[in-house]
């Protein structure tokens, strides 16, 4: 149960695939801009990470060693498009926004990171908790960033207004620098440096 | 568990892999279709309506009320793009003008034009507002290049076929909070009442940087996003594309002239 439960939390702050990996980040610099999308997003990732963890590591003993490759992408990529459709038919306004970077989820790093360092040697509970796991790491930069940037940028939060705008007869001036992506370098930058100033185990070797 | 992986294991794993999820993506896109296809049909006429500005941006309506709205104000018809005449055996319903614009036997190539469309459809889209018989005002759907996408709208003008009643972009991919907000309805507010022709009947109609005046001393401008020139741009292209003769200008002459 130990080892059940390291699956899981591990990856959220120890091996955070953003911090410690920097896996992914091509997504949380594009979808962040604003919580809903965000969320969205997260959820997506923790559902094809998991299922993808659970489908590979089912059939791991099975998987040809020179095409390994190929079907967890093929496992992958069926998953992701499952998603797709579902977000394009239950969360019409938000599939909007995020228009392809869901479809992009195939090319996320740590989906196939995953499947291929853990799911291939693991059986599929453990696998499933993996991909939990990092869905949840990735999600909470994912959450922490575009929490900053709908503030400070939006003056809101999920879509609420806590900063009245200054254009709208508020005080608040928008950081026009928030909702462009180098923004969430900088937020990205910042969290990595916390994270290893807590636990200084995770910066590298000179 | 097989120890040594043949090429015909390996054949055979693969295409059994594929069969599997290719059932199960094919079930969840057959069974999802129609639902996706409700929400794309519901987000246009949604959008329609905040264009003619029978429904508000921030309106508290559910969405079957504004279907119910759509039914009873908004009569979609398809017409001819080069004569303005009305194509009576087009059912509007299943006309997808997207489809048309990029089919090559649906379509022409379009004259060298700053929105950037590519091609042109024989036939289009328009839609009457309208109240019991009386045709009181007209939609027409515009899209053209921002910054970084195709911006898809629809613009909607009084009977004078040249006075806004407003505008709706539904589709974008503009950078949120700069060119994204051309879909601000507080923006979009300030098309309202201003004018697209001069009396030539010429598109004028732009979007100012630094600002526009009030409507009445400056009809022909609205205030450009601070941030977005380039978006800013791309929408006084689009619409001065889509009402000129190449796009719905003979049409709307049609409607001026009582040729509804």
């Amino acid at each position: 149960m130990a080892k059940s439960k390291e699956a899981l939390f591990n990856p959220v702050f120890g091996e955070n695939p953003i911090a410690a990996q920097v896996l992914g980040i091509c997504s949380a610099l594009a979808v962040t801009t604003q919580m809903i999308p965000s969320t969205v997003m997260c959820l997506a990732l923790i559902a094809v990470t998991a299922l993808s963890n659970v489908s590979v590591s089912a059939v791991r003993n099975f998987i040809p060693p020179n095409i390994r490759i190929i079907v967890q992408l093929t496992i992958i990529a069926s998953l992701v498009i499952i998603a797709d459709q579902v977000i394009k038919a239950y969360a019409f306004d938000v599939s909007k926004q995020l228009s392809v970077y869901v479809g992009l989820i195939i090319t996320n790093c740590i989906v196939m990171g995953r499947a291929e360092a853990f799911a291939m040697q693991e059986k599929p509970w453990k696998s499933f908790l993996d991909g939990i796991g990092n869905g949840i790491g990735y999600s909470l930069f994912l959450i922490i960033v575009s929490f900053f940037r709908e503030l400070l940028g939006s003056g809101k939060i999920y879509g609420f207004e806590v900063l009245k705008l200054e254009s709208e007869g508020g005080w608040y001036v928008p950081n026009g620098l928030m909702v462009l992506a180098p923004s969430a370098f900088f937020i990205i930058g910042l969290m990595i440096w916390a994270l290893r100033t807590w636990k200084p185990e995770q910066v590298e070797e000179n | 568990m097989p120890k040594n992986f043949t090429t015909g294991y390996n054949i055979f794993f693969a295409a059994l892999i594929c069969v599997f999820w290719s059932i199960l993506v094919s079930a969840s896109a057959v069974s999802l279709k129609d639902r996706q296809e409700a929400n794309k049909q519901f987000d246009r006429q949604r959008n329609i309506l905040f264009a003619t500005g029978l429904v508000k941006a921030d309106e508290d309506i559910s969405r079957e009320g504004m279907i119910k709205k759509y039914e009873e104000k908004i009569r979609p018809y398809v017409i001819a793009l080069k004569t303005g005449e009305v194509q009576k055996d087009i059912q509007p319903a299943s006309f997808d003008q997207r489809f048309a614009s990029s089919d090559a036997s649906l379509s022409t190539k379009a004259p060298d034009n700053a929105a950037k469309v590519a091609r042109l459809p024989n036939n289009a889209l328009v839609y009457h507002v309208v109240d019991g018989e009386k045709v009181e005002s007209v939609v027409v759907p515009v899209k053209g290049m921002g910054l970084w996408s195709t911006m898809y709208g629809y613009l909607a003008l009084d009977a004078d076929t040249t006075t806004i009643l407003g505008v709706a972009f539904y589709e974008h991919g503009e950078t949120p909070g700069l060119g994204g907000e051309i879909s601000n309805p507080k923006w979009t507010a300030k098309w309202v009442k201003r004018k697209i022709f001069n009396e030539q009947f010429e598109p004028v109609f732009a979007v100012k940087k630094g600002g526009a005046g009030s409507v009445a001393e400056d009809p022909h401008n609205v205030d450009a996003i601070t941030g977005a020139t380039l978006t800013s741009n791309g929408v006084t292209n689009t619409i001065q594309f889509w009402l000129g003769e190449s796009g719905y200008g003979p049409y709307l002459k049609r409607f001026r002239e009582g040729g509804r």
